[in-house]
């Protein structure tokens, strides 16, 4: 192999930790990025791990930057290979110039090792076999003996380290002088025997501001806390059991009656996903505020009750963090497929709501509108994570919320309106918007109650199964679809510096690996202006943009182009214009890879005439 | 079924309730089962039980699933909020509602189909639970809405209308709903009114998961020789284990029972079920030995009838959830939401 220059970058690289599933490594690798994050470095983490608890290979990447890319990058620039099972294959993905941390007790033969990287052998399990009798407590301080030896070789605030861990063990003080006892091991002998710090390495910034670090399953859940949200039912489905967790651990501190004691609060684990969905609609058909938490199998389960709760108008809130299919498919593996079978959910004629929030701060603003939604529209509302913004933590603006904000509790006919004699009819459009007054049940002695069913019945909720009212209902429910658009969160539009003819659209996870594409586009001359998507149905904006621009990118995280495909179904778009670009093998999106894609098509239009994708 | 419709004024010498209902604020739509149908006696059987109970009609919610018995919460307390869910998902619906709201009173009403087959999980786990609620299977042991097939609740031997002959095993609702944990269980036959009504009144007050399976035969599909569900059948192997009288904690027992014939069980809400014991060792607060019962009697071809257990201290759901009084539906933002001070110190640790 080639020699090459070791690769010098300040504030300004990855970090990948390969690691052995179980071994307790993820306390100290999060204990890296955060300790990057404290010296006022941006960081993007990503988990890469496999379903198992215990052997598989996992992996944990940080991508350090100071200009504040969130996206994944690709490539590592320093391996910190742990795992024997992949260490050829971890030694391999290391960029030439970068550098390999491994554990040096037992001699590895060169050929196992790389000319064009720098090795660093640190003898860690020697150290820790010395430091510590107990294998147990040998093998979970080797993960901290790594961090000190890293803050060393990145020239990382020990004080920061220290800080930190006296953070995570408060309340078990037995534990912090140990836990820094044992990067100082690490540190003490890569300073003493490793020329410190290496090219790559870290300088202390401020660019980090008041941001905040939080997987997006805990933001959603505590925006399902600040949203009202009194009871969830759910069943556990890697990506999503974290959100349903993240619930019950938020309200266990946050709603709790002061006075006795009790739950203001119902958290049910159902039997499975039918349960859990019906479990939901029950609640929201009673008047309380009620979610779910699944992934893409749970909501292929719920097909049936998501089509009585679009039918029979009651609101229901499911967040719906995405996955590879199918059920035994990648489920540790981001992907955005769920779109098409979320948008369309069930039997007969329906369509719902969608939500796609890009990182944390938009899971809990999202989590919390999305139960006003819900009320207001009688329908139910999906707020579509996905694994990548679900399961990591990401660098995210704070979380806000406004004291004065009242939960919009929907059309609600209340005991006094009935008494006074105003008229009810369950399925009337009075207002013209589609939507009809509801009662809960037990309002009124005489006056409110219904019976609820699918559809076969009239305006007053009277059994009928004549064509005409089925017909009447339909068009009212497509009518109430129509107010939604006006409700949900608009798009968020950003032009380039000068007019373009090309526009991209993206939503999500997709988001920070857009922001850096586009800066990279716009480096090599390539302009373009985009246009965020955050709610299905579409505002009219989305149309507005596509018909500004000769030529639209649609970036997304699965194989169909599923939000293009529901772009052209519904706002009758010409997929001509329309280029899909697509990224599904389950990794998180990067901008090298939109980038490249865009730039690719745009120099080949130079020379070839236009190709008409999907026309 | 009848098209002609219930004239709206009544007699104004009705009797009325405690609170002043008469009987005809607790009925419903006119049914459109067939002429004669069990489901329909079981029908009036809560209208009769809820008119002497003297309930509002609007605190009782009603929901079911799929089927000719899922269909008849159309049929009584028209004053009630009815959900009319999807097959075999009933008890997760009402599980939901019952959640948002503990103050109301939850009557399920499932078939053999919708709670033995479909939904036999849903069924399964409500009552582990210990929703309270009242939930009654109206079993015929066939499918009526779709012309006469099996359910799992058919006896094996039992012959169809065609003439086909049951080879699976039954499924004994009563059986599973002891074995899960249900705190009131009960059998009971459409035929029999006097001993219906009573345990749909001891059921409404029980504080956990009451379970009554009535045994209803369809006329038109499960009524012919060679039926175990048969009007016939039923009335020939009825073995009812007591005869009981409930008395609301509003009301003393009027009736005067002979000396040693009447266990008198008190609930824990202060309600007391008067037995009249039929079968002189049976215990109803006896779980292990209703079951041994049950399964004895139940293979000498006879159909156990009556309460068959009840726990005088049942836990619910929400008691095990530990849920604050207030039903949940009434929380408003100023009991729910943290505020923007606590979402300060939130971020502050995320940092």
């Amino acid at each position: 192999m080639p020699a090459a220059t070791p690769i010098s970058s300040i504030n300004n690289f990855v970090v990948r930790f390969a690691n052995v599933n179980g071994s307790g490594s993820a306390s100290a690798n999060e204990l890296f990025a955060r300790a990057v994050l404290r010296m006022g470095v941006p960081v993007a983490a990503r988990n890469i791990f496999p379903s198992n608890i215990q052997g598989l290979p996992t992996w944990y990447e940080v991508r350090v930057s100071q200009a504040g890319w969130l996206g994944a990058r690709g490539g590592c620039d320093l391996m910190v290979a742990m795992n024997p099972q992949t260490f050829d294959k971890d030694v391999a993905s290391i960029e030439p110039g970068g550098y390999l941390v491994y554990d040096s007790t037992k001699p590895l033969t060169s050929s196992r090792l790389r000319s064009d990287i720098t090795v660093i052998g640190v003898p860690l399990t020697a150290m820790c076999n010395q430091r510590w009798p107990e294998p147990r407590l040998r093998q979970l301080f080797k993960n901290m003996v790594y961090l000190g030896a890293l803050s060393a070789l990145l020239d990382m605030d020990p004080g920061a380290i220290e800080t930190l861990i006296s953070e995570q063990f408060k309340g078990k003080e037995k534990l912090i002088a140990p836990n820094i006892g044992a990067v100082k091991l690490g540190r003490d002998w890569t300073l003493e025997n490793i020329p410190c710090p290496l090219g790559v390495r870290l300088v202390r910034a401020d660019a980090v501001g008041d941001r905040i670090f939080i997987d997006g399953n805990a933001a959603a859940a505590l925006g399902a806390v600040y949203g009202g949200a009194t009871v969830c039912a759910w069943y556990p489905l890697t990506p999503s059991s974290s959100l349903a967790d993240a619930f019950t651990r938020y309200c266990s501190k946050l709603r709790i009656d002061p006075e006795t004691g009790k739950k203001k609060y119902a958290v049910i684990q159902a039997e499975d996903e039918l349960a859990s969905i019906g479990i939901v609609i029950g609640a929201g058909w009673n008047g309380a505020r009620a979610f779910t938490a699944t992934s893409g199998p749970g909501i292929s389960l719920m097909q049936e009750f998501i089509g009585l709760a679009y039918f029979a108008e009651i609101p229901a809130v499911l967040f719906d963090v995405q996955r590879g299919g199918p059920s035994t498919g990648m489920p540790t593996r981001t992907q955005q497929s769920d779109l098409v079978s979320c948008a369309y959910a069930s039997h007969g004629d329906t369509k719902h709501v969608l939500l796609l929030p890009a990182d944390p701060a938009e899971a809990f603003d999202f989590g919390a509108d999305a139960f006003d939604l819900a009320d207001r529209l009688q329908t139910p509302i999906f707020v579509m994570l996905d694994l990548d913004i679900g399961m990591n933590r990401h660098l995210s603006r704070p979380f806000v919320w406004d004291d004065a904000r009242k939960y919009d509790r929907g059309k609600v006919m209340t005991e006094t309106e009935l008494e006074a004699g105003r008229d009810f009819g369950r399925y009337l459009d009075v207002d013209g918007d589609g939507i009809a007054y509801r009662t809960y049940p037990g309002t009124h002695p005489t006056r409110g109650a219904y019976f609820t069913r699918g559809t076969s019945r009239d305006r007053y909720a009277r059994y009928t199964e004549e064509g005409g009212p089925y017909v009447d209902n339909m068009e009212r429910l497509l009518k109430k679809f129509e107010t939604a658009k006006t409700l949900v969160p608009r798009p968020v539009r950003k032009n380039a510096d000068q007019p373009t003819r090309h526009g991209v659209i993206y939503y999500g996870s997709t988001a920070p690996a857009m922001d850096e594409a586009i800066f990279l586009l716009e480096a090599g001359g390539m302009r373009l202006d985009r246009l965020r998507v955050r709610a299905f149905p579409f505002h009219h904006d989305v149309v507005d943009f596509v018909m500004e621009h000769d030529t639209v990118f649609v970036v997304e995280q699965n194989r169909d182009g599923q939000l293009r495909t529901l772009m052209v179904s519904e706002c009758g778009l010409d997929p001509a214009r329309l280029v899909p670009l697509l990224h599904y093998d389950g990794t998180p999106i990067t901008a090298r890879y939109i980038a490249g894609a865009i730039g690719n098509h745009l120099d080949a239009r130079k020379v070839t005439p236009l190709r008409k994708v999907g026309a | 079924m009848t098209y002609l419709a219930k004239p709206k004024f009544h007699h104004p010498a009705l009797p009325k309730n405690a609170l002043g209902y008469t009987h005809r604020d607790y009925e419903g739509a006119i049914s459109t089962l067939c002429a004669g149908c069990g489901h329909d006696s079981i029908s009036s059987a809560i209208i009769e039980a809820c008119f002497e109970l003297a309930i509002a009609p609007h605190r009782v919610a009603k929901l079911s699933g799929i089927g000719c018995s899922s269909k008849t919460p159309t049929y009584f307390l028209g004053q009630s909020h009815g959900f009319n869910s999807v097959h075999g998902r009933m008890p997760s619906v009402l599980t939901g509602a019952n959640l948002a709201n503990r103050e109301l009173i939850y009557l399920g009403v499932s078939g053999d189909g919708d709670s033995a087959s479909i939904g036999f999980g849903q069924f399964a786990h409500a009552i582990r639970r210990g929703v309270r609620m009242v939930y009654i299977v109206e079993n015929n042991g066939v499918y009526g809405l779709t012309k006469g097939q099996f359910s799992a609740t058919a006896d094996r031997g039992s012959k169809s209308k065609r003439g086909s002959v049951n080879r699976d095993a039954p499924i004994d609702l009563v059986a599973i709903a002891l074995q899960l944990g249900a705190t009131f269980v009960a059998r009971s036959f459409s035929g029999d009114k006097e001993q219906l009504v009573p345990l749909i009144k001891a059921a409404i007050e029980h504080e956990g998961a009451a379970f009554i399976d009535v045994v209803s035969p369809c006329i038109a599909f499960n009524n012919h020789a060679g039926s175990t569900k048969s009007f016939d059948h039923v009335r020939a192997h009825n073995e009812a284990v007591n005869r009981l009288d409930f008395v609301s904690p509003r009301a003393p027992i009027a009736v005067q029972y002979a000396p040693g014939t009447v266990e008198i069980v008190e609930q824990h809400d202060g309600s007391r079920i008067a037995l009249e014991k039929l079968a002189a060792d049976y215990d109803v607060t006896d779980r292990l030995a209703a079951m041994n019962y049950l399964q004895t009697h139940s293979a000498l071809g006879h159909i156990v009838t009556g309460l068959l257990y009840v726990d005088r201290e049942p836990e619910d759901l929400h008691r095990h959830l530990d849920t604050v009084e207030a039903p949940l539906n009434t929380l408003s933002e100023r009991d729910l939401c943290p505020g923007s001070e606590a979402l300060d110190v939130i971020n502050d640790g995320l940092r």
